[in-house]
């Protein structure tokens, strides 16, 4: 069983992966005939601005939604680990997003930042947000911020509430009978036993918000102008429509060395700090 | 040491016998403000989905009202009129017929192949393997999208088939590392009784192993379902085809077409949305704890 599954692997994942390592040194159009290279295209790369301005992009998206959403869903965890009343509803509803299409919600949030928004900005008198944040260069990146928290809080908060759902409460009670307050109680207790929880936590949401794609699409199709144009939505974009199938092939492989880079060094980081705690 | 354990048990007693005294009040431990602020935070969540509802239920002229206010007459034709345009109920299927076969065949092929590496992690080719299934999740998707449409559709596999294949070969990754997990969790002792008894490897599987991988088996499908449902990359890439498209990817290709109607383009999104949300309200419980185990053991 296991050979069937190498050799399909292989031909689906590994082979397209490889071909297309040999595809960015070529200069391949999608069609017709090509030509090798050399590093062509990766000195290009280098140079292109917007490239470029797609990695910053990126990087300024997943960077802000991943430390939000760690915040955000580390303390509705909080919360819901808590003594509440509707514990299984409120669990509910704050996982519902997650089950969502990221598209068709992304739709949804387009409606709202396009007309609900600035209609409730104008009736409260708030000029500055009376246009829609969307249409804006400086400020479309937050309204994916905003759609991406609100995606992906439900899955992350699961997995820090199973954390929290570890933790033995004879600790707290020892630590209040000791004279340790909330805050003292979260430092010492609280954040060092879900430390696993808070690695696995943030390595996902910023290799899946490094891939950012759903999003861009359904808000702001990357504009205005290029303002939102995130990595994938390049490499689509050039690659399948702008005949710049090896070019930006070459661009995949930097992309993909970049988040090879960012995860290892997560990794060795926030692991280090968990044993240091 | 000791008189802390004492002391331990003492508070221990003296909550209990507190718990008791309050069981009177029932509710008196509740924490009201954590309660509170997760209603108001819930707010959050369900308004965007009641403004989706309310649009989807309005006509044009009640839309500009009043975005805000729940409508007076319903406009159930909002609804009719999405499904004959998008042909829903053809893309309904569509989906379907992509996501349960991937569901019901990466259930039955990667526990086994998680099963098979989990038992050799000493031989040095399943170890390798191991490693091989695990490095592919270090890489982004975006290095194999362009070579892969080349190849699939060389192959005849831009359909149906080819998603549900690339859906279950891609999927490997992330589930050997969560099956393997579970899998060394559990004691060799009955494989080996079986073996005694003269079982061979295909019937421990059967009827050992994957009865005890019941737990996980739902983790997996809860979260290839939700992959295969509502991914919307992949279709966009692979299938040209109008009559072959998912839901994610209807609603895509008539943005140009809704854009005069946003209330028929919001009856097209719930009905989109529709189906994993009734999936929801009923499997909710089961999803949640199926989601959580998960992360437990991987």
């Amino acid at each position: 069983m296991t050979i069937p599954a190498l050799v399909l692997f292989f031909a689906f994942h590994t082979l397209p992966a490889l071909t297309g390592i040999l595809y960015s040194f070529t200069d391949w159009k999608g069609y017709g005939t090509w030509d090798f290279v050399g590093l062509k295209n990766y000195i290009n790369l280098f140079k292109d601005s917007r490239a470029l301005d797609s990695y910053i992009f990126t990087f300024k998206f997943a960077i802000i939604a991943t430390i939000s959403v760690n915040i955000i869903s580390l303390l509705i965890a909080m919360g819901l680990n808590a003594k509440i009343k509707f514990k299984t509803a409120l669990r509910a509803i704050y996982f519902t997003p997650y089950i969502l299409s990221i598209l068709v919600v992304g739709y949804i949030f387009n409606y709202i930042f396009t007309f609900f928004l600035p209609d409730i900005a104008q009736a409260l008198g708030i000029n500055a947000l009376t246009k829609s944040i969307l249409g804006n260069p400086d400020l479309a990146w937050i309204g994916v911020v905003i759609l991406a928290v609100w995606q992906s809080c439900g899955f992350n908060t699961l997995l820090y509430l199973s954390g929290l759902q570890t933790i033995d409460h004879t600790l707290y009670e020892a630590a209040s009978i000791d004279g340790a307050g909330r805050w003292r109680q979260f430092t010492n207790i609280t954040f060092p036993l879900i430390s696993p929880f808070f690695t696995i936590n943030m390595v996902l949401a910023m290799k899946n918000f490094l891939m950012v794609f759903d999003h861009v699409m359904a808000l702001t199709n990357g504009g205005p102008g290029r303002a939102t144009e995130s990595i994938s939505l390049l490499i689509y974009r050039g690659g399948f429509a702008g005949g710049e199938f090896a070019y930006q092939t070459a661009n995949a492989v930097i992309y993909f060395i970049v988040i090879l880079v960012i995860s290892v060094f997560q990794i060795k980081v926030l692991q280090k700090r968990e044993v240091e705690l | 040491m000791i008189s802390q354990e004492e002391a331990n048990l003492e508070t221990n007693l003296k909550s209990k016998e507190s718990s008791r005294f309050f069981k009177f009040f029932k509710d008196s431990d509740v924490n009201w403000g954590a309660t509170i602020l997760l209603l108001i935070g819930s707010l959050a969540i369900l308004f965007p989905l009641y403004l989706a509802i309310n649009v989807a239920l309005k006509s044009p002229q009640q839309l500009a009202q009043s975005i805000f206010a729940f409508p007076k007459k319903i406009h159930w034709e909002n609804f009719t009129k999405a499904i004959e345009l998008t042909h829903y109920f053809r893309s309904f299927k569509n989906s379907s017929l992509v996501t349960i076969p991937t569901v019901i065949i990466t259930l039955l092929t990667n526990s086994m192949v998680a099963y098979a590496i989990a038992r050799n992690l000493n031989k040095k080719f399943f170890k390798f393997l191991y490693y091989y299934f695990i490095a592919a999740l270090f890489i982004p998707f975006p290095i194999i999208m362009l070579p892969i449409v080349k190849e699939m559709s060389f192959l005849g596999l831009d359909n149906r088939l080819g998603l549900t294949i690339l859906y279950i070969v891609y999927g490997l990754s992330m589930n050997i590392f969560i099956y393997i997990g579970y899998i060394k969790s559990l004691p060799n002792s009955l494989e080996e009784a079986a073996i005694i008894d003269g079982a061979s490897t295909w019937q421990i599987f059967w009827k050992i192993i994957f009865p005890l991988l019941k737990p996980i088996n739902a983790t997996i499908a809860i979260l290839t379902s939700l992959w295969a449902w509502n991914d919307f990359m992949l279709p966009l890439i692979m299938l040209n085809e109008r009559k072959l498209m998912t839901l994610p990817l209807v609603q895509y290709v008539f943005q140009s077409q809704f854009s005069t109607n946003y209330n028929l383009a919001f009856a097209s999104y719930i009905l989109a949305l529709a189906p994993m949300i009734l999936v929801y309200i009923f499997a909710q419980k089961w999803i949640i704890s199926g989601v959580m185990k998960g992360s437990v053991k991987g």
